[in-house]
C-alpha cells in the first residue's frame, strides 16, 4: 500500500493546494510518494522532498511537461500507477481536469472532492453544492482520489529528506496543444488560502465600486472573492469566484457585501470560521449562516467600515 | 460536423435539498427537476455552432430513468435535432456513464461531444474527462470561450488562476462552464414542433457494459450547523466584535 500524489508546480514553485493534499494523502496512508512532472523542475522536486511527510519523489523531467496538459500527464502517471493502491491529487481545477482521465483508464471509479479520510478506502465528500455530506466506501483495487484541499491543513514545508529518484517521460499526445495562460497577477494573499476574504457581489451595482471592497482588502491583507452574479455581470474577473462552481474558501474571517447568499455561493463559503455579512436586505439568506449580520446599505458600510479600522491601533495581518 | 450533447436530470437548482431520515440519499419524491445548467450551456454551445454553419446535426443524450427524457425533449425545443435516452433504473457512477458513452460515440461517429463540466447533484465532475480517457480523444474542460477552426477547437479554459486557452484536434470532448454563453429559452412552437422530433430508446443492459456500482454509499447525513449569529446595529459595533470577540482582526 502506497499512495501516489501528482504535484502541481509551475516548474518553479509548489502551488500551494498541493501541500494540503499531501496532508491528506498521508492520512490515506504513510508511504507517501510523489510524482513530479515538470521542464527544469528540479527546485520543485527538491522542495518537495524537504516536506516530512514526504517518503520519496519521482522526477520526470521533458519539454512536454513544460505546459500541464491532462493528455500528457495521463500516459506518464499511468505508467507509474501499478506500483501503488492510490493516486490522489487536490481538487482545484487542476486535480478535477486530470485524475478521472486517469481513473478511466486504470478503470476505477473515482472518488471526487473528499473533505475528511476515514480509512483508506472510506472518504466523507459533499455533494449537492454541501448541502449533504456522503460517506462513501471505494471498492475499487486501486483508488483515485482528489482531496478539497481547503478540508486539510498544509504540511509542513522543512525538516524531511526524501530520496528524488529521476524516471522517463511517457509518450506525448499531439492532440493538444497549449497555446496560452493569462493569469490574474496579484500582490494581494491567494484565495484560496488567504486568512481573510472580502467579497463582492451583484449589490455592488459595477466594477468600479469593487474598489470599496480593494480599499478595505488592502487594509486587512485580504483576498478578493465575488459571488457568480457579480463575475457573470463582468465586475471582476472568473478567478475570483467563490462557489459551487468556483472556488471554496475557508479563512477565519469571510466578509460578504451585498451578496444575496443563493445556495451555490454558500457551498463555497460557509465553513468560514468566522462570517460577516453585509446586505441591506434583512432577509437576504447570506444572513443565515453569518455570525455578524450587519443590515445597512454597503456603500454606506463600506467607507465606515475602512475608517474605523483606521482608527484601530493593530490589525492582525 | 455532427455534434452529440450528453444532458443530465438533476434536482432543480433552486431547490433546497432534503436528507432523508434513514441517511440513505437525498428525497427526491415530489422535487423539481431540471436540466443539470451546465448542459444547458452545453446545448446551446452546439447550436450556436450549428447556426453559424460549422454543424450540421446536434444529437442529445441522456442517461437515466423514464423521465430523464424531459432534459433530451427540452434540449429539442432549443435545436437539437434529435435524441437518445439511454434507459438505466437505478444512480450510476460517472466511469458507468462514459462507457455508456463510449458505445454511443462508436455507433454515431460524433466529431464533438459537449457536456456539463459537473451534475450539480453528485458534483463529481468527471464523465467529461472519462470519456475522452476511454475513446483516447483530447479534452477541453471548464470551457469558457470555443472557437471553431478547421478540424482544430481553439478553447478558452477557466482554471484557478486565471484564463488557459488550448488546442484540441477533432474529434474532441468539451466539458461547458457556466459562462461559456447565455442558454436560450425554448419558445412554444418550437416546444411543440420538438414532440414530433425523435428519441430514440436504448436499454443500458443492452450495450454490453459493465455498470455495476463501485463506490458504497454508506451515509449521506446533513452538514453540520452553523450555530446562528447576530445583527450587529452599526458598523462600530462590527469592528469591536471583530476585534475583541472572534478577534479576527
Amino acid at each position: 500500500m502506497s499512495v501516489l500524489l501528482i504535484a502541481e508546480h509551475n516548474n518553479k514553485e509548489v502551488r500551494p493546494f498541493t501541500y494540503n493534499a499531501i496532508t491528506a494523502a498521508s492520512k490515506i496512508n504513510e508511504d507517501l510518494h510523489i510524482l513530479v512532472l515538470g521542464h527544469q523542475a528540479d527546485d520543485v522536486a527538491k522542495s518537495l522532498s524537504e516536506v516530512p511527510n514526504v517518503k520519496k519523489v519521482i522526477h520526470v523531467d521533458n519539454e512536454i511537461y513544460e505546459n500541464y496538459t491532462a493528455e500528457n500527464y495521463t500516459s506518464a502517471i499511468v505508467k507509474h500507477a501499478e506500483n501503488y493502491s492510490h493516486i490522489v491529487s487536490s481538487a482545484n481545477t487542476f486535480g478535477k481536469n486530470l485524475m478521472p482521465r486517469i481513473a478511466a483508464l486504470l478503470d476505477t471509479s473515482q472518488v471526487s472532492d473528499i473533505i475528511k479520510v476515514i480509512s483508506e478506502d472510506t472518504f466523507l465528500r459533499p455533494i449537492y453544492a454541501g448541502n449533504a455530506f456522503a460517506t462513501v466506501k471505494s471498492n475499487d483495487k486501486k483508488k483515485c482520489v482528489t482531496i478539497r484541499p481547503t478540508s486539510f491543513d498544509a504540511a509542513d514545508k522543512s525538516g524531511g529528506s526524501a530520496e528524488i529518484t529521476k524516471s522517463d517521460p511517457a509518450e506525448a499526445s499531439l492532440s493538444t496543444k497549449f497555446l496560452k495562460k493569462e493569469e490574474v497577477k496579484s500582490d494581494r494573499p491567494e484565495l484560496g488560502t488567504a486568512r481573510i476574504v472580502i467579497s463582492g457581489g451583484r449589490g455592488m451595482q459595477n466594477g468600479e465600486n469593487f474598489k470599496l471592497i480593494s480599499d478595505i482588502a488592502d487594509k486587512l491583507n485580504a483576498a478578493i472573492g465575488a459571488s457568480r452574479a457579480a463575475v457573470d455581470a463582468g465586475y471582476i474577473t472568473n478567478d475570483h469566484q467563490v462557489g459551487q462552481t468556483g472556488k471554496v474558501v475557508v479563512p477565519d474571517l469571510y466578509i460578504a457585501v451585498g451578496i444575496s447568499g443563493a445556495i451555490q455561493h454558500l457551498a463555497g463559503m460557509k465553513e468560514s470560521k468566522v462570517i460577516v455579512a453585509i446586505n441591506k436586505d434583512g432577509e437576504a439568506p447570506i444572513f443565515s449562516v453569518a455570525d455578524y449580520g450587519l443590515e445597512a446599505d454597503l456603500f454606506e458600510a463600506l467607507p465606515q467600515f475602512l475608517s474605523e479600522l483606521n482608527k484601530l491601533n493593530t490589525i492582525q495581518k | 460536423m455532427k455534434i452529440l450533447v450528453a444532458v443530465k436530470r438533476v434536482i432543480d437548482y433552486n431547490v433546497q435539498i432534503r436528507v432523508k431520515e434513514d441517511g440513505s440519499g437525498v428525497v427526491t419524491d415530489n422535487v423539481k427537476m431540471s436540466t443539470n445548467p451546465p448542459d444547458d450551456n452545453a446545448i446551446e454551445e452546439a447550436v450556436k455552432i450549428k447556426e453559424a454553419g460549422k454543424a450540421k446535426e446536434i444529437v442529445a443524450i441522456t442517461i437515466g430513468e423514464e423521465k430523464a427524457q424531459e432534459t433530451v425533449r427540452k434540449a429539442l425545443a432549443v435545436g437539437a435535432d434529435r435524441g437518445i435516452h439511454v434507459k438505466v433504473d437505478n444512480v450510476i457512477e460517472p466511469l458507468a456513464v462514459s462507457k455508456i458513452l463510449k458505445k454511443i460515440v462508436e455507433k454515431e461517429n460524433p466529431d464533438l461531444v459537449f457536456m456539463g463540466k459537473q451534475a450539480i447533484d453528485d458534483d463529481c465532475n468527471q464523465t467529461g474527462q472519462m470519456l475522452a480517457a476511454l475513446l483516447n480523444w483530447p479534452q477541453a474542460t471548464f470551457a469558457s470561450k470555443i472557437e471553431v477552426k478547421d478540424n482544430v477547437l481553439e478553447v478558452t479554459r477557466e482554471i484557478d488562476e486565471g484564463l488557459e486557452t488550448i488546442e484540441v484536434n477533432v474529434p474532441a470532448i468539451v466539458t461547458c462552464d457556466l459562462r461559456l454563453n447565455e442558454p436560450r429559452y425554448a419558445s412554444l412552437p418550437n416546444i411543440m414542433k420538438a414532440k414530433k422530433k425523435p428519441i430514440e430508446q436504448i436499454n443500458a443492459s443492452d450495450l454490453g457494459v459493465d455498470i455495476n456500482p463501485r463506490i458504497e454509499q454508506i451515509k449521506v447525513e446533513e452538514p453540520p450547523k452553523r450555530k446562528a449569529g447576530i445583527k450587529v446595529a452599526s458598523v462600530e459595533e462590527l469592528v469591536q466584535k471583530l476585534k475583541n470577540e472572534a478577534k479576527v482582526i
